[in-house]
């Protein structure tokens, strides 16, 4: 009976995601014919070439980008909020965003503190994706030391919260010496963008991607007995630092290479996970995690299509939309709901 | 005879290991349990009646000694293995999600689910069977909030039944409840006791219910930790030195603390 209900929410949530993923890549400078798009999505050869040039090389390569990035954000979200048993916490919340952060800062910033070696080639299309996941990693690690010794679930948060203020300071004060071009190159990675990515690491994306969701689906059943806490868990025959590992893991691989390629982008992670359980009013995470991942990834093709500005030369930062357009919604929601729920 | 005994404690000493320094909160602690047993562990606040039973779940470690389960070493035992062994209701609150209540008794057969956790036809009867048990079929479809404590307390003991094990331990199941409720938990372990012979461990503060109900009492007092049916233990006067004398006593006769008159 209940599956019924499940399966036509499914439908509707695909429909819109396949929906959205045209909307989106019909959105740009250029104003392409929705007929021209479907054609040459579907293989067809398109009547002009540089529109085929610009749906085939950036506007679906930054589609495709948008849903993974969605859809990894929130499932880390879901992910962090069932571990810590915290409707509050997110990829943010772990410090790892910040590591990924603080990576990028020493690339760019450090440059003209340390000297130009860092930085050869200007930043090449890699140094910052290496940069951020190593930092992301760095943090993480810590974070999973810390993890195995406190064996409190809040603990761990608070250590979270801790190495995030710690990594930020650290970047005010690169920030504070470094000249004002490298400080405004590193603002506008901070702002996070989705295009930009090559087919090239788009396919590295991916591949990570992949292994992350593989993770999670491992998780499921620890996570669903997490639902009751951490003792009954145990009592269930649940091997909590095994599967506390994986989670952590999962969510560091995702955010590390998500934050590289697309810089912080937050609220998504948060609020996610929250539309979802309202929308199938469950917490199992069978249904949880696939509903998170595309509600993730619709919203994240809705930002990205507003922060396209219709018909404009400009394109606003993408993490100012997903605050700008999310936080009210979730407000809202929250305040109609009135209960939060993990 | 030793086949009858599911749970054996021998010398073991209880409490919380510190770097530096060991807080005993009990010690020589000799129990054994026969199979199909309803166990009362009595005694006043913070005397270790919680500490004891976490160490038999395994949820934590004995200082030292042995607790043995179906005559084999706790140490030994696998947390898969002793999940299909030992279930618990405890009494901290869960954290708060929209767990329905037959999934909540669902996640009892964790234990004996595949890696992505699909309940089988055997899995489905268990729960069904724990549901009907417990009598609880109308909140089936209910989320546990919903749930007053006294039908979620009978809600947890449906998912330890389900868990399916020969023991099964409760922490304070009564805590929140008021008489009437607590009667109902205490009859519905009982006749859970008789009909399934399965052990149920509970403990509590409510000495005179447990008198009436329980098969076997464990006693913990300031002085010494004994282990018998309440008769024997009424016979040796142990419920004497449960409580200090100048509030409440233990009234023979009537088989119950009477508070003192002025």
């Amino acid at each position: 009976m209940k599956k019924i209900t499940y399966s036509k929410q499914f439908i509707l949530l695909s429909f819109l995601l396949v929906v959205f993923f045209f909307i989106n890549i019909s959105l740009g400078s250029v104003s392409i014919p929705f007929k021209e798009i479907v054609k040459t999505l579907t293989g067809g050869i398109s009547t002009n070439e540089s529109w085929e040039t610009i749906i085939l090389n950036f506007r679906l390569p930054k589609a495709i980008s948008a849903i993974l990035v969605g859809s990894g954000l929130s499932i880390c979200g879901l992910l962090m909020q069932t571990l810590f048993r915290n409707p509050l916490a997110g990829p943010f919340v772990l410090g790892i965003s910040s590591g990924a952060s603080l990576g990028v800062a020493l690339l760019i910033l450090g440059s003209s503190i340390f000297g130009g070696f860092l930085l050869n080639a200007s930043v090449s299309n890699w140094s910052l994706p290496i940069a951020a996941s190593l930092g992301a990693f760095l943090v993480l690690s810590a974070v999973i030391i810390a993890a195995n010794k406190v064996r409190n679930t809040m603990s761990i948060l608070i250590i979270g919260l801790m190495f995030g203020s710690l990594t930020s300071a650290i970047i005010s004060v690169l920030a504070y010496f470094s000249e004002a071009a490298q400080i405004q190159q590193y603002l506008f990675w901070s702002f996070g963008s989705l295009g930009n990515l090559s087919w090239n690491e788009i396919s590295v994306f991916a591949v990570i991607y992949i292994i992350g969701i593989v993770g999670t689906i491992f998780v499921i059943k620890p996570l669903n007995s997490f639902l009751l806490g951490e003792n009954y868990a145990k009592s269930l025959g649940i091997n909590i630092k095994k599967s506390r590992n994986i989670i952590l893991l999962v969510t560091s691989l995702l955010t590390g290479v998500i934050t590289a390629f697309s810089g912080p982008i937050a609220f998504i992670g948060l609020a996610v996970p929250h539309i979802a359980r309202m929308l199938f009013t469950t917490s199992n995470h069978k249904i949880l995690i696939p509903s998170t991942a595309i509600i993730g990834a619709i919203v994240l093709l809705i930002c990205d299509a507003i922060a396209q500005l219709p018909t404009s030369e400009f394109t606003l930062p993408i993490n100012a939309i997903t605050s700008l357009f999310g936080a009210p919604v979730v407000i809202w929601l929250l305040i109609r709901k009135k209960k939060i729920f993990v | 005879m030793s086949e009858n005994i599911v749970l054996k404690t021998e010398n073991l000493t209880i409490g919380y290991q510190s770097k530096k320094a060991q807080n005993i909160v009990a010690s020589h602690i000799d129990l054994s349990i026969k199979k199909g047993r309803l166990v009362a562990v009595l005694g006043k606040n913070g005397i270790g009646k919680s500490t004891l039973l976490r160490t038999i779940a395994k949820v934590q470690e004995p200082l030292s000694g042995f607790v043995f389960i179906k005559n084999k070493s706790l140490k030994a035992y696998k947390h898969q293995e002793l999940a299909t062994c030992v279930s618990m209701v405890l009494t901290e609150r869960l954290p708060e999600s929209q767990l329905t209540v037959f999934e909540l008794v669902a996640l009892g057969r964790q234990p004996y689910t595949n890696w992505i956790d699909k309940l089988s036809d055997s899995d489905l009867e268990k729960i069904n069977w724990a549901i009907d048990e417990t009598e609880i079929q109308h909140l089936k479809n209910k989320r546990f909030y919903e749930l007053s404590d006294g039908q979620l307390q009978r809600v947890l003991i449906a998912r330890a039944l389900a868990q399916d094990t020969e023991i099964i331990i409760l922490d304070e199941p009564t805590a929140h409840l008021d008489l009437h409720h607590t009667i109902k938990i205490f009859s519905l372990l009982k006749s859970l006791v008789e009909k399934t012979s399965k052990t149920i461990i509970l403990s509590s503060h409510e000495v005179n219910l447990s008198i009436k109900f329980a098969d076997e009492i464990i006693l913990f007092t300031d002085i010494e930790i004994c282990i018998g049916t309440p008769s024997e233990l009424i016979e040796k006067n142990a419920f004497d030195n449960l409580f200090p004398k100048e509030i409440v006593n233990f009234n023979r006769k009537l088989q119950q603390f009477i508070v003192n008159k002025k």
